[in-house]
């Protein structure tokens, strides 16, 4: 059937622009807050124009008012179905002391897998220089690695880490954001169903076990640990939560034994990525100012055993507040473990 | 208003209306990205006055600070801009595009932060080679963070009521003295046919002259042969108002016709 346009056009017109001002006000000022009256007169004109283009989907009719009242009805349909209020509840300091924990506690499978992985390629890494020790230009990439570390040592006993100098803040914002960098490729790589992420932490890994085994063969153990570990002890279970956000995106990609579709299956680990990610971030800019400030102080400015135990005061705190924060919260955390 | 081709997704709400949303083509979002590139540099180089500034008290924190801000700035362009425009950053502002849920929403703000953060690899090796790539692949343009959040990106135009007074529907019409004949062409004459008329009548202006006559006369000739006309009711009558009366049965009811 063909609808008789002008009539059709003319009887509604009305009801269209009234819509289309309420929307347009809408999303002008996205703050904007009706009360039950006008939220009652939106639904009343989107359902009357959702009507509208239902009754012109089954006749001829210009083209150009379908996709008008196409527009309009996707907006109304925005407004009706938004939850951007969600927002409004946000509470940082919740979100990093309780929902941070609980996610990584309701994902800790693919923390493990993450870590078994980089730890794998530490063993390797151990293991190709004890093989080789002239494998060490091929594992690690950074010039200032290569030398030797007891030379190394030698100096920055003696006259400081060279390169720093009064540039620590540098040094330090440098640093956050490579390593933010490397965290965010490292749970992009996820989307690579998780291979991507598991090779960049195997290279860490490798990476990590090559300068270990370099140190610890050149009989420094005691400036590795001071150096590394009140950073490292941050900084590496950072880039662990970073692969585990991969992994996770690598894992809801594949499926397996969830017969839910591709969309329904993202959409509900997206928040658990975007919290892991934002924790990732908070550890990286704390491992940062750390690795600035106090890991390149060496004796005899900063003991090695007191930078040992601090670094070993992170790690408890870190383990306590990752394994306990939040678990008070059994609700939030029961739904979580649900919804995983 | 909106173009009616390119790919689009067809959305079903759960009033049982469904509507289509157009997809952004590559090139207008790579356009956009551009765009949202340069105001990113631009934004850079502004601040970095006020760094030199606090340099004279500080070199180093000045020189930290700008190194912070400025991945604060690429980092949070996309996403704060998304946030608040709700799905527009001002390159896509600028070309009529807006990322929205595939489900036809509006974003949430983990879904912005995601596909956002996927550009990581959407960006590989260089100019969104990868992304590009997975958009041309996916039914629905989406790159790899696209798909990750479950967004699309899709083409948004002005609203407008089409304007049929230039259908001149008031003047006299030589078919309707026919109203027997007129009922049989209402019959045969199908939705598509009837639509493409009344499109080609309201588009008039878009096409060049000899475009328009070629495009009118063979539409006449078509509707002509489908119901034939006495001749004289059709005597006189170029192609053009032809297919405007033929519009007019169409499309307005007897009694919808002014005196």
């Amino acid at each position: 059937m063909i609808v008789d346009l002008e009539k059709f056009i003319g009887n509604q017109r009305q009801v269209w622009k009234e819509l289309e001002e309420v929307l347009g006000r809408i999303e002008r000022n996205p703050s904007t807050r009706l009360d039950l009256d006008q939220i009652k007169r939106l639904h009343l004109l989107y359902g009357i124009t959702s009507a509208d283009l239902a009754r012109l989907q089954g006749f001829a009719a210009e083209s150009e008012l379908k996709l008008y009242l196409e527009a309009l009805v996707s907006k109304g349909f925005c407004e009706i179905h938004d939850h951007r209020s969600t927002l409004q509840r946000f509470n940082p300091v919740r979100w990093a002391t309780r929902s941070f924990p609980q996610v990584f506690r309701a994902r800790a499978g693919a923390f493990w897998i993450a870590s078994a992985v980089m730890l794998f390629g530490c063993f390797f890494g151990v293991l190709m220089l004890s093989i080789d020790p002239e494998a060490k230009e091929a594992l690690m990439p950074f010039e200032q690695l290569l030398g030797d570390p007891s030379e190394r040592v030698a100096r920055e006993e003696l006259k400081g880490n060279p390169d720093l100098g009064a540039n620590k803040p540098v040094f330090s914002s440098t640093l956050m954001t490579h390593n933010i960098r490397v965290s965010i490729l490292c749970m992009a790589m996820g989307v690579t169903l998780g291979m991507g992420t598991l090779i960049l932490l195997f290279y860490n890994g490798v990476l990590l076990g090559a300068v270990a085994m370099d140190y610890i063969h050149a009989g420094q153990t005691s400036f590795l640990l001071g150096w590394l570990l009140p950073h490292g002890v941050i900084e590496i279970p950072a880039i662990l939560v970073a692969g585990q956000a991969g992994l996770l995106l690598g894992s809801t990609l594949m499926g397996g034994q969830d017969c839910l579709p591709l969309s329904h299956r993202l959409r509900r680990i997206v928040p658990d990525l975007t919290t892991l990610m934002g924790g990732v971030a908070l550890m990286l800019v704390w491992a940062g100012i750390v690795e600035a400030f106090f890991s390149q102080y060496h004796e005899p400015v900063l003991p090695y055993a007191l930078k040992i135990a601090f670094g070993a005061l992170e790690l408890t705190a870190l383990t306590l507040f990752l394994s306990r924060s939040g678990s008070m919260d059994s609700a939030s955390e029961g739904r979580s473990a649900r919804a995983s | 208003m909106l173009p009616s081709h390119g790919k689009s997704v067809l959305i079903r709400t759960p009033e049982g209306i469904a509507f289509r949303l157009t997809l952004a083509g590559p090139v207008s979002r790579f356009m956009a990205w551009l765009l949202d590139t340069f105001c990113v540099l631009a934004a850079v180089t502004v601040i970095a006055p006020i760094f030199q500034l606090i340099s004279v008290f500080s070199e180093s924190y000045g020189i930290a600070l700008q190194v912070l801000l400025s991945f604060i700035i690429s980092m949070g362009y996309g996403i704060c801009l998304e946030w608040f425009w709700r799905g527009q950053t001002l390159g896509k502002r600028l070309l009529g595009l807006r990322v929205m849920d595939e489900q036809g929403l509006h974003l949430r703000v983990s879904q912005i932060i995601v596909r956002n953060l996927l550009r990581a690899v959407d960006g590989l090796p260089l100019f969104y080679l990868v992304g590009g790539l997975a958009s041309a692949i996916s039914l629905k343009g989406q790159r790899l963070g696209d798909l990750a959040a479950s967004t699309i990106v899709v083409r948004i135009g002005e609203l407008a009521i089409p304007n049929l007074e230039s259908l001149e529907a008031d003047k006299y019409n030589s078919l309707r003295e026919q109203p027997y004949l007129a009922a049989r062409l209402r019959k045969k004459v199908s939705m598509d046919e009837a639509s493409l008329v009344l499109r080609s009548l309201l588009r008039r202006d878009e096409l060049k002259l000899e475009s328009r006559a070629e495009l009118y006369g063979k539409l006449a000739e078509h509707f002509k042969s489908l119901v034939p006309f006495p001749q004289e009711c059709l005597e006189g009558l170029a192609d053009e108002r032809y297919l405007r009366n033929l519009a007019d049965v169409l499309f307005r009811s007897r009694s919808a016709r002014r005196p």
